[in-house]
């Protein structure tokens, strides 16, 4: 019999998938398993999304969509919660069905402010030409060695003042030659009296009052950039309900900043003790720490270092965490690293509310900058009075036009001029100083003229600048306003998580002016306004910074009409 | 309770309720502040993204976004500040530079574009960025990111409304997009296409495909807008039809009690079938001397093979006299009639009334019998009604949910929306069916067991919960009986004995007991994966002692809701389109009752109960049944052993069929009444929550279409029965009369208020949503406990049938395909047979997806293309029986439950092999 089938009256209409399967991309039992392989037997939790997602590239050099799909398939999510988190991180490299894997090599060329100013645009276009296939050539954002700039990074391995040679030296190697650095070791870090001050806290040797009191009379600033007293956040938190956690953000990407990085190298246990410390203070059921991605050797040694201390007896009733970032400087943004902690996009969260409320998985949480709890010890052990009265030193991190860049320790009224004549060496042969960045792409740029204002929380502000993480460039007569105000907002838009319009609209659309001729002040401005007011976070509101120093200090240079 | 916060809102002191936001407050007050990225709708939390909606809060560094922002007590928000009205152009200013040019664009009305206006805005003074390739791979939906935002509605509709998990934000910045699965193509991804991110979306990045023409620019507004119901499934979604030039344009979700703005690609995109050339669009009488063959194939595009054009008087009077004829020379039992699940509660209730009064029978029946008749003899049986005791929404608050025998995500799509809500929430999902679904990915616990061995596993945690003590003995004493002989029938029923039965661990059958009887609020959602078993109403009774024995029923979050499937299956029951009973589920039986309907309807009534749908089928075989009058239903693809059907139906001396196509079972007719399609009708349906609501026409009906009452009443009245009804409400207005049940249910106050939940005694009260709080209406008040014992499905695979078929619907596909197969968008979407198997399976027997499979039963064979789908355990084929060129119910086992009378669709043994080309 005839069977009438032909139902539809546009059989064109017809478009789209096999019908010999279901809807969408079919699970691939080969890669589940590939993918179980790569993960051992570490139970699929939603939060070690990212460090699954390493540890498949680091296993298969980049990120297929059979081993995504299996991935989400393992772990029980939707294909898009994958791809959004792999898509969002600089790091991970997705390549679907149809697309060609990248070469086995991946060389990232620092573009941050410094690495500019040292000429990485010219060593980018020489390596890229001159390496060909071989070697996928990308820009990256500040890799934290501003000091040694230009710098490159050869898979996970950084070459500093990289020369189109030495990178060539490397790729031939295959791999950059690993830098050593000079550390304190567990053992010399606790025969110079290391962890007496937490072992006291843990014996119930002293009081959490009068760990709270002299931190407060410290006058410790938080120095991640905010400036936040941290005993005050200590005491929001500990007014919340436990579980409470304590998340460490050691994910410093503002461009010419590498402070942290510095204390992570040179003292690492200074940092975890003051961890330890903090954790205990607020009595935290576990301490995550988020490390930057761009310090690869920091993460082994850390690795190294943490297991120490659980075999010390050091971590009793707390669970200490190493995470890895993936490339995303937003991340830094302390709401952004709980997303990201939790596995997710680093958006930052709209606040209320604030993280000691509902931080990491909801819960009561304290974050704290590295650098933070890098003088907690210290602080603790020579008293309150000991650190007030040596200026409240700290960390800055220079980088520029001068002879000796690095992280330099100085009293936090230090002026910019100082720095740059009694810690820097002085300005680079051949070079004028013409202004200087007081904090990264985020503090705005001030002239030479007011070199002698104190590098504090709260000193420039009436400058529309501000001090944040003490990233201090200094730029010179050779150094044009408009690009450097091109590269931090090119930066800017780089970074930018997309998630609000004025950040995500107003970086790319304020770059489009920028790249003009000349600049239509008045609409900048007006942008520049907006984004302070309207973005989520502290990215999109300081993005105009450079722009409206450069109106302020360098008008006519900037604006175009100088020429 | 919280205490209000007392603040000032543009220099008004106001007070906020404890969870309102800034936004919300204003609004109340009559300021609508910009929003883009926040949809005002249930469902949707705030995210305060796009920031159009920024005011300033006195003493904060920057603006505050009011849709997310709850104010504190004593604080000062300005809405209107320049600061912020700047900020907030800008914001729109900066949207703007990159959208189509407004008279090109996807959606010239959209959201965005009202803001614009309302802020002034025509153009933007920036530079327009390159514009994203759009992606026109899906049948129903444009994807056009030019247009697109960032503002992620669409993301949260569709993973957090929906729960569907397609669409998601890659990428970072400047970089960032929406994405389908791992950057999909919609049309190639998991996309179910339930349009929820269609309806929220505020720019028309992503529309109806129906609207917008081949460059992606809108085609121009509808005529109308009429707010109905959804056609399709139990779950009675309540839609907006936009209509222009008499054809459905597209369709927008309503905020009903049981959607709450949701629909399903069915509901959104599968209304078009009423405008498709095969609409039977004039009586048709069978042309004197072709006769009748059970193999006959009709084309439903040329009927004029075997029927010719009539005119509704002659039509009418031909159906007439046939029953007459019949009636009149063998009686009234020669006779029966079909009404339909999928017509309103008005036109069932005519069908049973003059099937009960014109041919004087009980022998009357619909589409229940295939679906939850088992059920509802199990309900009946133990609590006294055969109807949900909590609507599915009530999973919201539920702590412990279980589904079993059911794949709602695919039968259900709206409900399993809000159980996996709940499950988001924090409730325990618990899936128990042998076939992996949706669903499983959200459940807690998966129970894969083997199919037909439900008995075992239910009576397996009824052992448990008794021997562990964790029954509810207060309840068991206060509102149930029989409960020892319960507690007898299941002692042996270990979960270690029970484990080889089933194939769950006897830990995991433990695990999953105690959290159902432990958890606070329990309640079990079940489907046609029950029901449809030689030992359906057994199954049934093992959810009911279930529920009893741990006392989940009557409470918030607690209950048994069996899944009704038709959208009207729940009203048609209730108006007694069965043979048993009586409207509200008065038995036939009961010479009190009876009496009640001879009076109330002025005819003598039969005393026995009536055939139901197989076994009529049968006495049509038998020939004791000659004549049959079908409304709306298709017992030739929807009976168990169609063959066996069709060959009834060519026996009969006289077949009236009222449809709106020329369905297989129309091809047997003698006359064939061309009747209105859903959206062209006026009625009362009742879902499967209980809800009676109001379906308005949308259209007009093609040709010479009557509607369905009008046929109906014509008929009855050329049978002898005086009737008078001028307009659905009318009959309405009578079943009031007789339904204590809806008593407080008037067609006024469905005009007003679209739905009201029955059972409801006034006008003024809101219908009950949650029953049996205090007992049952059995006859002692108690809800009683029933044992069970094992019985084996009754057609075992063995070496000759080795593999187990088993039958449903797929997501696009409604029930025998008559509706679904004739919209664009969903035969795109599916528009082949095809018979899932797991891959390894088709591995093993040397087969490849996409290959041609014969699949034979004892009953017969039928040609289908082998899917390859890992949800299918092996030794399983699954075959929707939706499709008419390879008809499932060529395949099924028409063996019956004893007490439901419902057939075995779960559950024959077959032969797959490859098809010989």
């Amino acid at each position: 019999m005839a069977i009438h089938t032909e139902f539809s009256s546009d059989r064109t209409a017809k478009r789209g998938r096999r019908k010999s399967h279901p809807k969408g991309r079919q699970l691939n039992t080969e890669a589940l398993d590939e993918v179980r392989m790569a993960l051992g037997d570490v139970a699929p939790e939603r939060d070690l999304l990212i460090e699954f997602l390493h540890r498949l590239q680091d296993r298969f050099d980049f990120l297929s969509a059979r081993h995504l799909n299996a991935l989400a398939n393992h772990m029980g999510l939707a294909e898009a919660e994958v791809y959004e988190v792999a898509t969002f991180y600089a790091h991970f490299n997705v390549v679907k069905e149809n697309e060609e894997p990248p070469p086995p090599l991946t060389l990232r060329v620092c573009n941050g402010i410094a690495c500019e100013m040292a000429g990485c645009g010219e060593l980018f276009d020489t390596v890229a030409k001159r390496l060909g296939k071989d070697v996928r050539v990308v820009s990256a954002p500040c890799v934290g060695a501003c000091d040694k700039a230009p710098v490159a990074v050869l898979g996970h391995a950084q070459i500093c003042k990289a020369t189109p040679d030495s990178v060539a030296a490397a790729v031939a190697q295959g791999k950059a030659p690993v830098i050593e650095y000079d550390t304190t070791d567990f053992e010399t870090y606790v025969a110079d009296g290391g962890y007496q001050t937490l072992r006291a806290l843990l014996d119930g040797g002293r009081a959490r009052d009068d760990v709270l009191s002299t931190i407060e009379k410290s006058e410790l600033r938080g120095l991640g950039g905010a400036g936040f007293p941290p005993a005050r956040k200590w005491r929001f938190v500990l007014a919340e309900p436990k579980p409470r956690y304590l998340a460490v953000n050691a994910d410093e990407g503002e461009p010419g900043t590498f402070k942290d990085r510095h204390c992570l190298e040179s003292d690492p246990h200074r940092v975890l003790e003051g961890a330890l410390i903090a954790a205990w203070t607020i009595e935290a059921k576990a301490v995550y720490i988020y490390l930057r991605d761009e310090y690869p050797v920091l993460h082994d040694a850390l690795h190294r270092e943490i297991a120490r201390l659980k075999t010390a007896g050091l971590t009793k009733g707390v669970e200490v965490y190493l995470r890895r970032g993936a490339g995303a400087y937003v991340c830094g943004e302390e709401s952004a690293m709980l997303e990201s902690l939790e596995g997710k996009r680093g958006l930052p969260r709209n606040r209320p509310p604030y993280p000691a409320q509902a931080g990491l998985f909801g819960r009561p949480t304290l974050i704290n900058n590295v650098e933070t709890l890098f003088w907690l010890r210290d602080i603790l052990e020579k008293g309150a009075d000991w650190y007030r009265d040596a200026g409240r030193p700290h960390f800055y991190s220079v980088s520029g036009r001068v002879k000796e860049p690095g992280v330099k320790l100085a009293p936090a009224t230090v002026t910019a001029r100082q720095l740059i004549e009694n810690y820097a060496g002085g300005m680079a042969d051949g070079h004028t100083f013409k202004g200087y960045l007081p904090s990264g792409a985020s503090g705005g740029i001030l002239p030479a003229r007011l070199a002698d204002l104190p590098l504090d929380f709260r000193a420039l502000e009436e400058h529309g600048c501000f001090i944040g993480s003490a990233a201090v460039v200094i730029l010179s007569d050779s150094d044009d306003i408009r690009s450097v105000v091109l590269n931090l907002l090119r930066f800017f838009e780089d970074e930018s998580c997309g998630q609000c319009s004025p950040c995500r609209l107003g970086t790319e659309k304020m770059i489009g002016m920028l790249e003009k001729r000349s600049w239509d002040a008045g609409l900048l401005a007006e942008l520049g306004a907006a984004m302070r007011d309207a973005s989520i976070c502290g990215l999109g509101q300081a993005a105009p910074n450079p722009v409206e120093s450069a109106l302020r200090f360098f008008a006519d240079e900037a604006t175009g009409d100088g020429k | 309770m919280s205490k209000s916060i007392d603040f000032v809102l543009d220099g008004k002191a106001v007070e906020a309720a404890p969870d309102e936001t800034i936004w919300q407050v204003a609004k109340r007050r009559g300021t609508v502040i910009p929003h883009l990225c926040h949809r005002d709708a249930p469902g949707y939390r705030p995210d305060g993204n796009c920031r159009a909606c920024m005011v300033e809060v006195e003493g904060e560094r920057v603006l505050a976004p009011s849709c997310l922002r709850q104010p504190t007590a004593g604080m000062k928000v300005t809405t209107s500040s320049e600061r912020a009205v700047k900020a907030r152009a800008m914001v729109l200013e900066l949207l703007l530079a990159d959208q189509p040019e407004r008279r090109q664009s996807h959606h010239p009305n959209s959201l965005l574009w009202h803001w614009a206006d309302d802020a002034g805005l025509t153009s933007s003074r920036f530079e327009r960025h390159a514009a994203p390739t759009p992606d026109s791979s899906h049948p129903a939906m444009a994807v056009n990111l030019d247009a697109c935002i960032h503002c992620n509605l669409c993301v949260r509709a569709c993973r957090e409304v929906q729960v569907n998990d397609v669409i998601g934000m890659a990428g970072r910045g400047a970089q960032a997009r929406i994405v389908f699965d791992l950057g999909d193509p919609m049309g190639d991804s998991t996309c179910v296409a339930c349009g929820e991110c269609v309806q929220a979306c505020p720019t028309g990045a992503l529309m109806p495909a129906s609207i917008l023409d081949d460059a992606g620019v809108h085609t121009g507004a509808a005529d109308k807008t009429v707010d109905s119901l959804c056609p399709y499934c139990g779950v009675g979604c309540q839609v907006t039809y936009h209509v222009r030039d008499n054809k459905i344009l597209y369709v927008d979700g309503r905020d009903g009690p049981a959607n709450q703005n949701r629909l399903c690609v069915k509901g959104r995109f599968g209304l078009d079938y009423a405008g498709h050339p095969h609409r039977l669009t004039v009586p048709l009488v069978r042309i004197d001397g072709v006769a009748k063959n059970a193999t006959d194939s009709v084309d439903p595009a040329d009927p004029f093979t075997h029927f010719r054009e009539a005119t509704w008087e002659e039509a009418l009077d031909r159906a007439a006299e046939g029953l007459k004829r019949i009636r009149d020379r063998d009686g009234r039992h020669a006779l029966a009639g079909f009404g339909s699940a999928k017509g309103s509660n008005e036109e069932a209730y005519l069908v049973q009334k003059m099937v009960r009064t014109g041919f004087g029978t009980n022998n009357v029946d619909h589409c229940t019998r295939l679906c939850h008749a088992s059920s509802v003899a199990a309900l009946m049986e133990g609590i006294g009604s055969g109807a949900v005791t909590a609507p599915f929404t009530a999973a919201l608050d539920s702590d412990v949910i279980i589904v079993i025998g059911a794949r709602p995500a695919q039968n259900h799509p709206v409900a399993a929306t809000f159980i996996k809500n709940a499950q988001k929430r924090g409730a325990k999902l618990i899936v128990i069916d042998p076939r992996r679904q949706a669903l499983s990915r959200h459940a807690d616990t998966m129970l894969q067991f083997k199919p037909g061995s439900d008995v075992a596993l239910l009576n397996a945690m009824i052992h448990t919960i008794i021997d562990e003590g964790l029954t509810d003995e207060q309840y068991i004493q206060g509102y149930t009986e029989n409960f020892e002989a319960v507690k007898k029938g299941v002692a042996d029923f270990t979960p270690e004995k029970m484990s080889d039965v089933c194939g769950i661990a006897p830990e995991t059958i433990r695990a999953v007991a105690r959290a159902y009887a432990t958890a606070e609020r329990s309640i079990i959602f079940w489907g046609m994966g029950i029901s449809q078993h030689v030992h359906g109403t057994d199954n049934a009774r093992c959810l009911i002692a279930l529920a009893l024995i741990t006392g989940q029923v009557g409470r918030p979050g607690t209950g048994l809701h069996p899944l009704r499937g038709q959208n009207n299956v729940q009203g048609a029951s209730d108006v007694g389109l069965i043979p048993m009973l009586y409207p509200d589920y008065s038995p036939v039986t009961d010479p009190d009752v009876r009496r009640r309907f001879e009076e109330f309807w002025g005819a003598e009534l039969d005393p026995e109960r009536g055939l139901t749908v197989v076994e009529i089928m049968n006495a049509v075989s038998e020939g004791t049944i000659k004549g049959l009058y079908i409304m709306g239903e298709n017992p030739a693809m929807s009976d168990p052993d169609v063959t066996h059907v069709r060959q009834a139906l060519a026996t009969l001396e006289h077949l009236v069929v009222q449809d709106i196509f020329l369905t297989e079972t129309a091809f047997h007719a003698d006359v064939i009444l061309p009747a209105t399609a859903f959206p062209e009708k006026t009625g009362t349906f009742s879902n499967t929550n209980r809800q009676v609501q109001l379906g308005r026409q949308a259209l007009e009906p093609p040709g010479e279409v009557r509607q369905d009452w009008w046929i109906i009443q014509e008929i009855a009245k050329r049978i002898g029965l005086e009737w008078s009804y001028t307009h659905p409400r009318d009959v309405f207005a009578e079943m009031r009369k007789i339904m204590p049940s809806i008593k407080g249910i008037t067609w006024d106050r469905l005009e007003r208020e679209d739905s009201v939940t029955y059972p409801c005694d006034s006008e003024d009260e809101p219908g009950q949503a949650i029953i049996f709080g205090d007992g049952y209406p059995t006859p002692s008040g108690r809800g009683k406990l029933v044992p069970t014992e094992l019985v084996p499905p009754d057609e075992l695979p063995d070496d000759t049938y080795p593999m187990v078929l088993t039958t449903g619907r797929m997501l696009e596909h409604w029930h025998t395909g008559a509706m679904t197969r004739r919209t664009q968008v969903l035969d795109a979407l599916e528009p082949e047979a095809v018979a899932s198997l797991n891959p390894r399976q088709l591995a093993d027997m040397g087969l490849e997806p996409g290959e041609s499979l014969r699949v034979t039963s004892r009953r017969g064979e039928i040609e289908i293309t082998a899917r390859a789908d890992r949800d299918v355990p092996d030794g399983m084929i699954f075959i929707p029986f939706c499709f008419t060129e390879a008809a499932a119910n060529i395949l099924t086992n028409p063996q019956l439950d004893p007490i439901g009378k419902i057939p075995e669709f779960k559950f024959c043994a077959v032969r797959v092999e490859k098809a010989q080309p």
